[in-house]
């Protein structure tokens, strides 16, 4: 069978890769990470990345790089190498214009076979995760999904991808011993915003996507963004959940407030969400999103261990319950007994006299490094 | 005019129960339920209601041990047409790139047992999946299905509006961190389904009636045109080398106190966050 003869062909490249095998990624296999963007706006995600690979590559004693699939890729190629790549990937082509899984997997694929990077990243997104699947899969290699942590083994110099599996109670590091390039997606706000390096340019290496035709096609009809008020869940430095405690639909507005003081935005537990005082898409747990802001409060929510499952990894928990038996006391930096409609008002007086004070506006100011 | 779709199914524990025995640093599993991915039961509805809209016929399709027969009698009760179990010791260990490799070799042997309705070369039009496992949490194999098919890939759908069945295409939205987009895609297509996806039905009774007497198909290996190198732990690119408990949260301080007015409290609470490097006023970042 046809089919047979190509895996039987892609094996015999994967093959080769196992041979080398404790020197996966340090036989000079450069450290990717493909760039989430749409025109010349990327996700801030991809940035976090680009200065994670620089640390990795520098430990390979590698470059690190950037992939540009589609159109924008000078200037992002630029912000690229000022945020730690000493090089840029930018792959052309009709159908690379707008994401779509097909030609974007393909495009990388492309790149990947031709210049043997020994890791390859992307941001967590649901973007990333797409793209990175197929890729994954047409390299015939392995990919962790969502890590929290990146290493490089000393020793065998593998990639070591730390990351929470079922539902967030139990922790797993990752390797990839014998296939190249070692691939993973990294959840945003993981890693640090790099600083703006001195040092760029650095090379940048264009090419023209050569595209099979194939019978899959996506195409994009119609795009409705979110309401820009609703900052999303994951890129939230402050999020306010919700729970049953607060009664009503209406009571979220308190929280909203408050939310709005902090420049963070509005989560839910699931009760909220059954009880439909606010969407699903701000729900967060085990069936929900996983998320870690740098400060969490918890108001009128109880603690089970779903919703703990989203929100375990948060810097700075404040719970806010009034019965002092709740579990959500167990995992709370911070706990207040006490009645939330009394409480939410308080805490919003108290920011804003605070922010008189300072004089300034805007929501919280965070002062990297010195949270835990 | 009809829509043929494999819906793949997962048997998971539940997640929520599974835990690190901190003495030994091993996962405590025993004795813990198992129940069906909850994300593929969203899927599974998915599925049924196309057939209701456009008939045709649901296969479900689930990789695992012997006791995963389970998901594929539930689904059975909610009335797909057949269910396919892939089980053999072979299968094991797998992660999702081997994964991917048998379900698609199952998916295929399905397709050509079934004509092709909608011209796309197959006898399956849709693989539903969820868009997640809640115990591996990749939602790498819907995608991998995609790939290894040859299929359309349409990840994290919120809802499935229509099926052109003449153009041979479906149109869906699909969401995003920053909104959600309407994408049409050619069939076949591999989808995963979010939670925004309409909730499982209940089952009827003449459903389960008729379950019961329906047969759960076991495949083995020798049942599929595979490699079986590429099966399981050995086909598996990617190894845990350890797994321990996540950092524990410890119990912090309580703030109030029964006779402490509560602006106190507050004032004393945005003391501690200011003293951790959360300070109020100016830009945020
Ligand atoms: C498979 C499965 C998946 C699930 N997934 C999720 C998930 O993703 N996310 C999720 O959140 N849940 C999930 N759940 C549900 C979860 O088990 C809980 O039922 C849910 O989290 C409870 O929400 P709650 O804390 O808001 O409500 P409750 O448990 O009812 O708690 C309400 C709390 O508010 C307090 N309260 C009441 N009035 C006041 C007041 N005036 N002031 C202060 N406090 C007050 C009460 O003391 C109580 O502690 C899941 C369950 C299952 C079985
Ligand atoms: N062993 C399996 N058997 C059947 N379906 C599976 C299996 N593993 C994963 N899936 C499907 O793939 C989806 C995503 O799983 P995962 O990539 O593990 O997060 C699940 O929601 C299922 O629909």
């Amino acid at each position: 069978m046809a089919e047979e003869k190509k895996n039987a062909a892609r094996r015999g490249r994967n093959n080769l890769a196992a041979e080398d095998a404790s020197v996966n990624a340090a036989n000079g296999g450069e450290v990717w990470v493909v760039i989430e963007h749409e025109g010349p706006e990327a996700a801030s995600v991809s940035w976090e990345l680009v200065g994670a690979a620089r640390l990795l590559a520098d430990e390979l004693g590698v470059r690190a790089a950037a992939v540009i699939i589609g159109a924008g890729g000078r200037e992002l190629a630029a912000r690229a190498c000022a945020s730690g790549a000493a090089a840029a990937y930018l792959a052309s082509g009709p159908k690379l214009e707008v994401y779509s899984a097909d030609p974007h997997c393909q495009a990388l694929v492309e790149l990947a076979v031709r210049h043997k990077p020994g890791i390859i990243l992307l941001g967590a997104t649901t973007r990333g995760r797409d793209l990175a699947s197929a890729a994954a899969t047409e390299l015939e290699t392995g990919l962790t999904a969502d890590c929290t942590e990146l290493k490089i083994d000393p020793e065998k110099k593998l990639l070591l991808q730390t990351r929470p599996a079922f539902g967030g109670n139990v922790m797993a590091t990752i390797i990839t011993p014998r296939h190249q390039p070692q691939m993973a997606t990294v959840r945003p706000g993981v890693f640090p915003q790099p600083g703006h390096l001195p040092e760029a340019p650095g090379e940048i290496i264009t090419s023209r996507a050569r595209l099979k035709a194939t019978a899959a096609s996506v195409k994009q009809l119609e795009f409705i963004p979110d309401p820009e008020d609703e900052l999303s869940l994951q890129g939230a430095k402050v999020i306010v959940a919700g729970g049953r405690g607060l009664k009503a639909a209406r009571n979220f507005a308190l929280l909203e407030e408050l939310a709005q003081e902090l420049g963070g935005t509005v989560a839910a537990s699931r009760a909220a969400v059954d009880a439909g005082w606010i969407s699903a898409q701000r729900q967060v747990g085990q069936t929900g999103q996983t998320v870690r802001p740098v400060l969490y409060f918890a108001m009128g929510i109880s603690g089970a261990i779903q919703h703990l499952a989203g929100m375990q990894a948060s810097d700075i928990v404040v719970a806010v319950n009034n019965d002092p038996g709740a579990p959500i006391f167990e995992v709370a930096d911070y706990g207040i007994v006490g009645d939330l409609f009394e409480v939410a008002p308080a805490l919003l007086e108290e920011v804003r006299r605070r922010k008189a004070q300072a004089g300034a506006a805007g929501g919280l100011r965070i002062e990297t490094g010195t949270s835990k | 005019m009809s829509i043929n779709s494999v819906v793949c199914i997962k048997q998971v524990p539940d997640t929520s129960q599974v835990w690190i025995d901190p003495e030994t640093g091993s996962l405590v599993r025993k004795g813990i339920p198992s129940v069906a991915n909850p994300y593929d039961l969203y899927a599974l509805e998915t599925a049924l209601g196309i057939r209701d809209r456009f008939g045709g016929f649901i296969t479900a399709l689930s990789m695992g041990p012997p006791q995963a027969e389970e998901v594929l009698r539930k689904a059975l009760g909610y009335g797909v047409d057949r269910a396919v179990l892939l089980s053999d010791r072979a299968f094991a260990g797998a992660d999702t790139l081997a994964t991917t490799y048998a379900l698609a070799a199952a998916v295929k042997k399905i397709a050509a047992g079934r004509p092709s309705q909608t011209g796309g070369g197959s006898g399956v039009d849709i693989v539903f999946c969820g868009k997640q496992s809640i115990d591996g949490d990749t939602g790498q194999v819907g995608p991998g299905l995609a790939r290894r098919l040859g299929f359309s890939q349409l990840t994290y759908v919120c809802s499935l509006i229509e099926i052109d069945v003449k153009a041979g295409c479906v149109e869906a939205w699909r969401r995003r961190e920053d909104g959600r987009e309407l994408l049409r895609a050619q069939l076949p297509v591999a989808v995963t389904v979010t939670e925004q996806c309409s909730h499982i039905r209940y089952a009827s009774l003449p459903d389960l009636i008729a379950a019961a007497k329906k047969p759960v198909e076991v495949w083995s290996v020798p049942d599929l045109d595979v490699d079986r190198g590429r099966l399981g732990l050995k086909g598996s690119p990617t190894r845990v080398s350890r797994i321990f408990a996540p950092p524990a949260r410890k119990r912090g301080e309580t703030l109030s106190a029964p006779s402490k007015p509560v602006t106190e409290v507050v004032e004393n609470l945005f003391d501690r966050l200011s003293e951790r490097g959360l300070k109020i006023g100016r830009r945020g970042g």
